[in-house]
């Protein structure tokens, strides 16, 4: 890995969960790394409460070992020679055998894996191997809580159960979390605060509904899953409107001028028959052209071509009453109040 | 492509036979009864003794140094330590007879570091581990190396965020996790120092009993007693094929390849 500018400060309570969220290659798991103390920086600072674990400036470098940090790793790194009874105990070395062993099946059990504490982690399930090594990463009675990409080794089968059972650990936990996660519901479900990272920079930290609500950037709303069209604004009235790059124009409550990023939510789209009367309230109508229609569960996201690409979340019910398939011409509708507008 | 399998067939047929066959013709040419007898040869039980002892002492050294020495090479990036590994491989291609002028010119009466050893090694016991333990050494080292680089490295940093310093992470997760290789590496340097002849000869000598070591003896015998030669070689055969198997049997490489009779 090559030379990767970090910059940027964040501060965790205890108890609180902050997740760091970005696509690949952001820095996100490097910033995990320097507060664990795997990774030196050429300047920075890293402290947990009074304790400094790291500032540059003054030469302090506590070493990894001696940070207490529970680190869970992306695939685990669970010892394979060790049972996971064996892996849960690894950290308490100085408790006397008995003790040590006792306080390791109490944290298997916690996790409901009393009863697997003899197998091998190559006999473990990936729910089971995420539980083990959540418990060995709490044995220690960690100061903070490292979590990288805590789901993404598991199947989508086992995923909903585990990060319900994580947000619960997390809750209890009275220290500190910080995760890195590249899937912004994610980060939704299991941090109060999330930090968007792109480049090494936080572009924008904030609850997860808020970043939704009002993303900071183009970047920021892409990664909250949000449509982004591109144009340029100007005001009209009390709103603004915008011309679209390769035609059509929208109508936004939020206040701008020049260029912009136009920001909506797939599912506040709503989709019409070509040539249907305007009805209700929403003002931006878009004509456009059905590329794609995937099915979700009961819902389905139809990708649209409309000088721009678009998306539309709607019910398998509505994509059938409106027989959509690939050339389908449509109008793609929704209301000015969800339209966010911010700088490109 | 089929004619190619063929020639490919046929081509390890050949090398199979090659390297068999000497092996086999030994065995063909000792019948059980020498075999025995060339064990109670007083020459050939010193011999084997001598061997068993000196080998068992080069390895011992060879693992206590070689297995942190191997770590720090694999853990470390530092400058220089390509050289470094080159010239901890050198003794690999070394002829042997370089190799015992060598230490003779270093650790000799006369030799550079002659001060501090004197003549305690120069025709001694202790000089046939000496020269054991210079050839059979990078044989470990490289394999000790090649295992410990292959570890994953999630696994000695989860170590160390539990709370393990570098000592107990190579002693409970490194040497644990490295072990085949470790095994497979222990074979080969003991394979190499069973069978080690030039150096040895040059440096300590071949007096029965103090460092005439099997090679030796069957070199020694092979000048007038040619049956009692293929005998020794013969239960050296042996000594080196359980050996192999063991190793492959630990390492779990699956069952011995090796045609002991």
């Amino acid at each position: 890995m090559g030379p990767l500018a970090l910059e940027l400060g964040i501060e965790v309570e205890d108890g609180e969960c902050l997740a760091l969220a970005g696509p690949s290659g952001a820095g996100k798991t490097s910033v995990l790394r320097v507060v664990a103390g795997l990774l030196r920086p050429d300047h920075g600072r890293v402290a947990c409460g009074d304790d400094v674990w790291l500032d540059t400036a003054r030469r302090v470098d506590v070493p990894a070992e001696r940070r207490r940090c529970g680190y869970l790793f992306q695939d685990y790194a669970l010892f394979p020679h060790l049972s996971a009874l064996q892996n849960v105990a690894y950290p308490l070395p100085e408790l006397p055998r008995p003790e040590r062993a006792e306080r390791a099946r109490s944290l298997l059990e916690r996790f409901g894996l009393g009863d697997r504490g003899d197998a091998r982690p190559a006999d473990l399930s990936g729910g089971e191997r995420q539980r083990v090594a959540l418990a060995r990463a709490l044995a220690r009675e960690p100061r903070a809580l490292l979590l990288d990409e805590p789901l993404s080794a598991l199947d989508a089968r086992t995923r909903a159960g585990a990060t319900r059972e994580l947000a619960r650990t997390l809750r209890e936990a009275e220290v500190p979390a910080l995760l890195v996660t590249h899937d912004f519901g994610e980060a939704a479900q299991l941090a109060d605060r999330v930090a968007v990272v792109d480049a090494g920079r936080a572009v924008q930290t904030a609850p997860a509904a808020e970043l939704a609500a009002r993303p900071a950037s183009a970047f920021v709303a892409d990664f909250t899953g949000a449509i982004v069209l591109t144009g340029v604004a100007r005001a009209e009235g009390d709103a603004t409107v915008v011309d679209l790059d390769g035609g059509g124009t929208v109508t936004s409550s939020d206040q701008a001028a020049g260029r912009v990023a136009v920001s909506v939510h797939p599912w506040e789209v709503a989709l019409e028959p070509a040539g249907a009367d305007a009805a209700g309230s929403p003002v931006n109508r878009l004509p456009a052209t059905v590329e794609s229609v995937t099915v979700v569960g009961s819902r389905a996201r139809v990708g649209l071509v409309a000088g721009q690409p678009l998306a539309a979340e709607i019910t398998t019910a509505s994509a059938e009453r409106l027989s959509l398939a690939p050339g389908v011409r449509v109008v793609a509708s929704w209301k000015a109040t969800a339209t966010r507008l911010v700088p490109a | 492509m089929t004619a190619f399998r063929a020639l490919a067939a046929g081509a390890l047929a050949v090398a199979l036979a090659f390297l068999v066959l000497p092996v086999v013709a030994i065995f063909v040419d000792t019948s059980p009864g020498e075999l025995l007898a060339s064990l109670g040869d007083g020459a050939s039980r010193d011999a084997l003794l001598l061997s068993l002892e000196t080998t068992s002492v080069a390895v011992a050294l060879i693992v206590a140094v070689g297995t942190p020495a191997a770590w720090f090479l694999a853990t470390r990036r530092f400058r220089g330590k390509a050289a470094v590994v080159t010239l901890v491989e050198l003794p690999l291609v070394l002829p042997p007879a370089v190799a015992g002028i060598g230490l003779l010119a270093a650790l000799g009466p006369q030799g550079l570091a002659g001060g501090l050893v004197g003549d305690s090694l120069v025709l001694q016991t202790a000089g046939v581990v000496v020269a054991l333990t210079f050839v059979a050494a990078p044989f470990y080292l490289r394999q000790a190396q090649a295992a410990f680089a292959a570890i994953d490295p999630a696994l000695l940093e989860a170590s160390r965020t539990l709370g393990a310093g570098e000592a107990r992470t190579f002693a409970r997760v490194g040497i644990p996790t490295a072990r085949p290789g470790l095994a497979a590496g222990l074979a080969l340097a003991w394979g190499r120092a069973l069978g080690e002849f030039g150096a040895t000869l040059m440096f300590a000598g071949s007096f029965r009993g103090i460092t005439q070591t099997v090679p030796l003896a069957i070199y020694d015998q092979f000048a007038t007693d040619f049956p009692a030669a293929l005998a020794l070689s013969a239960v050296l055969v042996c000594v080196s094929a359980v050996l192999l198997g063991s190793v492959k049997l630990v390492t779990g490489a699956g069952p011995l390849g090796v045609a002991a009779r």
